[in-house]
C-alpha cells in the first residue's frame, strides 16, 4: 500500500510537470511516436491488404510475410533500428525518435494487413456478384461494397496495432528516446519504484484510452445495417 | 567480454597451462628457497565483469605465476555485489578494486575523499573488521569523466570542467539515468562548479549510447569512465576535474588477511610492484587493446608486464 501512496504523491508533485521530463511532455512524445508509427503502418498495410483481399491473389504470402513483423522481438527490432536509422538518416538521427519510430512500424503492419485482407476476402461473394451485375467497376466494388462491409474488422485491426504500438513504444527509452518508457527505465535505474509504477500506469492508461477511443469511433463509423448483422451473430 | 575457451587444441592448451608450473619448478629449484617467506600458497584471483577488470586480474595473476605461485582464475564473476562477498567468504583470495567505490560499498556511511591517501586509510579501517587488507593503490583511476567532442572543445574553448560553468546553460548533458541525483554527477557539477545544463538526457552508464549521442550531437557533454579507451579512439576531450569533484577511485588490490598471513612479505612485494607503474594512461592503453583491438587480456597483460620490466 505504501507504493500506491508513493505513486499518488509522485503524481501530485509539481516538479514532475516541469522541464523536459514533465509528464505532459513524455505523454506527448509517446503519443506522437505511436501515432506516427501507426499512421505509417496504415499507409503501408491498408492499401496492400485491401488490394490483396479484393483480388484474392498472393494473400497467403503477404499475410505470412507481414507476420514476421510479429515474430521479431521488439527489443531486438529497436536495437537493430539504431544502426539502420544512423545509416539512413545520418548519425545525428541514430538515437531517440527515429530508431523508435522505425522499430514500431513492423509492429503496426501485421494486424492492419491481416485484418484488411481477411475482412475484404470475407465479404459475401453474392453481394459482390450482385454489385457487378448492377454494372459496378472493380474500384467501385471495393469502395461501395467491400470497404463498408469490411470496415468493422479493418478498424479492429488498426485498433490492435495502435494498442500494441502504444504499449511497445515504452522501449524507446532504451535508445535514448523520451516517452513514458523514460519513467520505467529511469525508475528502475534509480530504484525509484514510484516513478517506475507511475510510468507503467500512464502507459496502461494511454493504451486503454486508445482502445476506448477506437471502440467509440468504430461504433460511429460502421453502418447501422452491419452493426445489426453483427449483433445477430 | 570473451571468456570462453580460445580454441587451442587440448594438448597445446595443457602444455600452455603447464608452463607456469614448469617455470615455477625451475625457479624454485634455482633459488633453492632463497625467497623470504619460503612458502608460496596457491591463490585464487577473482574479478568483476568488464574488460579492465580482466586485464587487472591477469596482471596480478601473471606476476604471481611467474614467481612460482599457483594461480586459479575466477574472472567475470559479476558485479561487486558478488565479487566482494566471494572475497570475504574465501572463494577468492584477491581482487582488484577501486578505493572510493569499494569504501562506499563496505561502509554506506563513510565518505571517500578526493585525496587517495585519505581514502586509502579510511578504506583500510573499514576493511579491518572484514578480515581483508587493501594493498598499495596505483595512480590509475577509473572514475566518472566528463567528455566533449573535439569540435565542441575547440568551439567553446573547453579544457577543464570549470570552463563549462559560463556555457553550461547552452549544453545538454548525457549520462546514466541516476546522474541528476548523484553527487559525482550533475548534482556535484552544480554545487561545486556552478554548472547548470540546458537539459539532461538519460542514456547509459559510460556505454555505447552515450558515445553515439556525443558523436551524433544529441548531447554536448557525456559521462564516460576516465580509463575508457573510447575517449582516445573517438578523439573526445576529457575535461579535467580541476576542482576535484570525483573521489579517488584509484585501482588497488584487496586480499584476504588469511592468505596474506600465509604468503607473507614476498607476495606483498610482488603485488605492490605493479602499483607504481600503473597510471591511468597505461591502463587506458591496455583497455584499448582489449576493447577496441580485441586482443586477449592475457596477452595484453603479459606484454605490459614485460614492457615495464616486471617479468622477463
Amino acid at each position: 500500500m505504501t507504493l500506491l501512496g508513493d505513486v499518488a504523491r509522485w503524481f501530485a508533485d509539481p516538479a514532475h510537470y516541469q522541464g523536459s521530463d514533465a509528464v505532459q511532455t513524455r505523454l506527448l512524445e509517446h503519443a506522437a511516436v505511436s501515432g506516427l508509427a501507426v499512421l505509417t503502418g496504415l499507409l503501408v498495410a491498408l492499401p496492400i491488404g485491401l488490394y490483396l483481399g479484393h483480388t484474392g491473389r498472393f494473400g497467403f504470402i503477404a499475410v505470412n510475410v507481414a507476420n514476421i513483423g510479429r515474430a521479431i522481438p521488439s527489443l531486438a527490432a529497436i536495437a537493430l533500428a539504431i544502426p539502420i536509422a544512423g545509416t539512413l538518416l545520418g548519425v545525428q538521427n541514430g538515437l531517440g525518435f527515429w530508431p523508435t519510430f522505425l522499430a514500431l512500424i513492423p509492429l503496426a503492419i501485421p494486424p492492419i494487413l491481416t485484418n484488411a485482407y481477411v475482412a475484404v476476402r470475407g465479404v459475401d461473394r453474392d453481394v459482390i456478384e450482385a454489385g457487378r451485375g448492377m454494372g459496378l467497376g472493380e474500384a467501385a466494388v471495393l469502395r461501395v461494397i467491400e470497404l463498408p462491409l469490411a470496415l468493422p474488422l479493418i478498424l479492429a485491426g488498426i485498433r490492435t496495432a495502435a494498442v500494441n504500438v502504444v504499449a511497445t513504444a515504452t522501449l524507446g527509452a532504451l535508445v535514448a528516446f523520451g516517452g513514458l518508457g523514460r519513467y520505467i527505465v529511469d525508475g528502475l535505474a534509480l530504484q525509484e519504484y514510484d516513478r517506475l509504477f507511475a510510468g507503467a500506469l500512464l502507459v496502461a492508461l494511454l493504451a486503454i484510452a486508445v482502445e476506448v477511443a477506437f471502440g467509440t469511433f468504430e461504433r460511429a463509423a460502421v453502418s447501422p445495417g452491419i452493426r445489426v448483422q453483427q449483433g445477430a451473430l | 567480454m570473451r571468456c570462453g575457451p580460445e580454441g587451442v587444441p587440448q594438448l597445446k592448451r595443457a602444455i600452455r597451462l603447464a608452463i607456469p608450473f614448469i617455470v615455477a619448478a625451475l625457479v624454485a629449484s634455482a633459488c633453492g628457497g632463497a625467497g623470504t617467506g619460503g612458502t608460496k600458497p596457491a591463490i585464487t584471483i577473482g574479478s568483476t565483469n568488464f574488460s579492465e577488470q580482466l586485464v587487472l586480474g591477469e596482471l596480478y595473476s601473471q606476476i604471481l605465476e611467474t614467481n612460482g605461485y599457483a594461480v586459479t582464475r575466477k574472472f567475470n564473476l559479476g558485479a561487486r555485489e558478488i565479487v566482494f562477498p566471494a572475497l570475504q567468504s574465501g572463494q577468492i583470495d584477491l581482487e582488484a578494486d577501486y578505493l572510493a567505490t569499494l569504501l562506499a560499498f563496505v561502509d554506506k556511511t563513510a565518505t571517500g575523499s578526493t585525496d587517495p591517501k585519505l581514502t586509502f586509510s579510511t578504506l583500510q579501517k573499514a576493511l579491518t573488521s572484514r578480515a581483508v587488507t587493501v594493498l598499495d593503490y596505483a595512480p590509475a583511476v577509473d572514475q566518472n569523466g566528463f567528455v566533449v567532442t573535439k569540435a565542441t572543445a575547440d568551439k567553446l574553448k573547453l579544457a577543464k570542467l570549470s570552463d563549462l560553468a559560463p556555457v553550461g546553460n547552452q549544453l545538454v548533458l548525457g549520462g546514466p539515468a541516476e546522474c541528476p541525483n548523484r553527487e559525482f554527477c550533475a548534482l556535484g557539477l552544480k554545487s561545486k562548479y556552478g554548472i547548470t545544463f540546458k537539459d539532461f538526457k538519460a542514456l547509459d552508464t559510460g556505454g555505447p549510447l552515450t558515445v553515439q549521442a556525443l558523436v551524433g550531437g544529441q548531447i554536448d557533454v557525456g559521462l564516460l569512465f576516465t580509463s575508457d579507451a573510447t575517449i582516445a579512439v573517438r578523439g573526445f576531450v576529457l575535461l579535467e576535474d580541476d576542482k576535484q569533484l570525483q573521489l579517488s577511485d584509484n585501482v588497488a588490490p584487496v586480499v584476504r588477511n588469511d592468505y596474506l598471513t600465509k604468503a607473507g612479505d614476498d607476495f606483498k612485494k610482488l603485488i605492490n610492484s605493479i602499483a607504481p607503474k600503473l597510471t591511468t594512461a597505461e591502463l587506458t592503453g591496455m583497455n584499448k587493446l582489449v576493447e577496441v583491438d580485441k586482443q586477449d587480456p592475457k596477452d595484453v597483460a603479459k606484454a605490459w608486464l614485460k614492457k615495464v620490466g616486471l617479468i622477463k
